[in-house]
């Protein structure tokens, strides 16, 4: 799942560098817009499963490709 | 008697905020407070008008019913798209009706706060068909729609932020620095309000004697300088009281004519507004073309997306032309800085350069005081 998630992050931000600096910022740095996280939500729901609102995290839950590995593998478990 | 305005709401005010002060040295919890003293003023505000205060009331009821009938089927038949439509559609009804009947001179279901009130109310059945919000207890619930502070014009707060604070009794020493910090945001609200708004308005009435394109000019500049430094000022003055109450509502307003392009106008201006439409209109239309591959490009979907969103934003302020044209001028401006900063070489290069940040900064002050013609009613009234 972790390769799929990267390159999901990857292709929404269009930054191949999402993939190798996990603590990269995200949301400050414009990689992560609100069409990016969006777009992030409707695949990762797609195509792993995962389900998260829009409106239920905070955006600096998920500013780092870090952060996004570790809520979505909770949520796989959950 | 009007919230935030005149001699005799003031005069109410501080008597509401010594006793919160005095309960909140006490380490009292609030939340029983807020809810009578929220009560206590909106009738008074609302005395001279039993049909608003009527109209509250069944909107309170029937928005209470919606929430708890659908908390109870959602748990039940899980994530449905019909019945969450249906839901939505009810709860949306009162505005929709209102706003709809006010075409006609009606005032149907039209009372002083409808509109912030049903971003609350949507925002909590958004989220029990996410399934983020599984209860609905009735106190909080009333605490959260009637509060007094932003009862008339926000700032939009979110239920389970709010349902955070209202649980919560603060120490003294926290509870003290919310409360000094509040004052400070009253009185710098009140200077914005008082002073500043009532010059920029002076102002604005000088420029309307005008038809030139460039009073027109003034008058956007002026116009802009008042409705920042008036709704600003309420909405400082808003968050500050809630403050004294040990409710931490959002800010609405932060720096916007620092601005360097739509994108951040967008995150400094009306801020709670904008943000609930991001949450709960703009991301949903995405996540949606997105799964349903309604667009071929990703330019074209959000495009869409913030076409969609700043019409129906544009529409919620007032079904009139001009509201609707300040959307529609506010989604194209938000398209083409998307294609602009995704598509342009020049901009991927030159973004951080000192000569291109000031030149963006310059325009998007000159599309900002446009659009702020537009939404005034001037432009179509000089130019339609």
């Amino acid at each position: 799942m972790r390769e799929e998630l990267l390159n999901i992050l990857a292709e929404v931000c269009e930054e191949e560098e999402v993939k190798t600096d996990l603590d990269l910022e995200l949301v400050e740095s414009g990689l992560l817009d609100s069409l990016a996280f969006a777009e992030l939500l409707a695949r990762l729901e797609d195509e792993l499963g995962i389900v998260i609102a829009p409106s239920e995290i905070q955006r600096t839950d998920m500013d780092t490709p870090a952060k996004i590995l570790a809520l979505a593998e909770s949520r796989k478990q959950g | 008697m009007n919230f935030f305005e005149g001699l005799p709401f003031f005069l109410c005010l501080i008597p509401v905020l010594l006793a919160a002060l005095a309960l909140g040295i006490a380490q009292k919890p609030l939340r029983y407070y807020t809810l009578a003293v929220s009560l206590l003023l909106i009738v008074l505000v609302l005395k001279d008008s039993p049909r608003q205060l009527f109209y509250l009331a069944v909107f309170f009821f029937w928005e209470y019913a919606l929430i708890r009938g659908y908390l109870i089927l959602r748990g039940r038949m899980g994530r449905k798209g019909g019945l969450y439509g249906l839901v939505m559609a009810a709860a949306l009804f009162p505005l929709a009706a209102g706003k709809i009947a006010g075409l006609w001179g009606s005032s149907f279901f039209g009372f002083l706060g409808v509109s912030y009130l049903t971003f609350k109310a949507l925002q909590m059945i958004i989220e029990i068909y996410d399934g983020v919000i599984t209860a609905a207890p009735f106190l909080e619930y009333s605490g959260f729609l009637l509060f007094f502070p932003t009862f008339s014009s926000g700032p939009i707060d979110r239920s389970r932020r709010f349902g955070g604070d209202w649980q919560r009794t603060l120490s003294r020493e926290a509870y003290l620095r919310l409360a000094g910090d509040g004052i400070w945001k009253i009185c710098l609200g009140l200077v914005y309000k008082v002073v500043l708004a009532a010059l920029f308005y002076r102002g604005m009435n000088l420029a309307a004697e005008g038809k030139e394109w460039y009073m027109a000019a003034a008058y956007a500049y002026a116009y802009g300088g008042y409705l920042f430094f008036d709704f600003a000022g309420y909405s400082l003055m808003a968050v500050g009281c809630g403050q004294f109450l040990g409710i931490e509502t959002p800010a609405n307003f932060c720096r916007p004519f620092v601005s360097r392009d739509m994108k951040e106008f967008w995150d400094r201006w009306h801020i709670t507004l904008s943000h609930w439409f991001r949450d709960f209109l703009f991301s949903r239309f995405i996540i949606r073309c997105t799964r349903k591959r309604w667009f071929a490009t990703r330019l074209s979907r959000a495009s869409a997306g913030f076409l969609v969103n700043m019409t129906v934003m544009g529409m919620w302020h007032g079904l009139s032309a001009s509201y609707l044209l300040y959307g529609v001028y506010h989604g194209a401006l938000l398209a083409l800085t998307e294609i602009w900063q995704k598509k342009s070489k020049f901009y991927k290069t030159h973004k951080n350069h000192p000569v291109y940040r000031a030149v963006s900064w310059f325009v998007t002050m000159q599309l900002v005081m446009f659009g702020f013609l537009i939404f005034s009613g001037r432009f179509l009234e000089l130019f339609g």
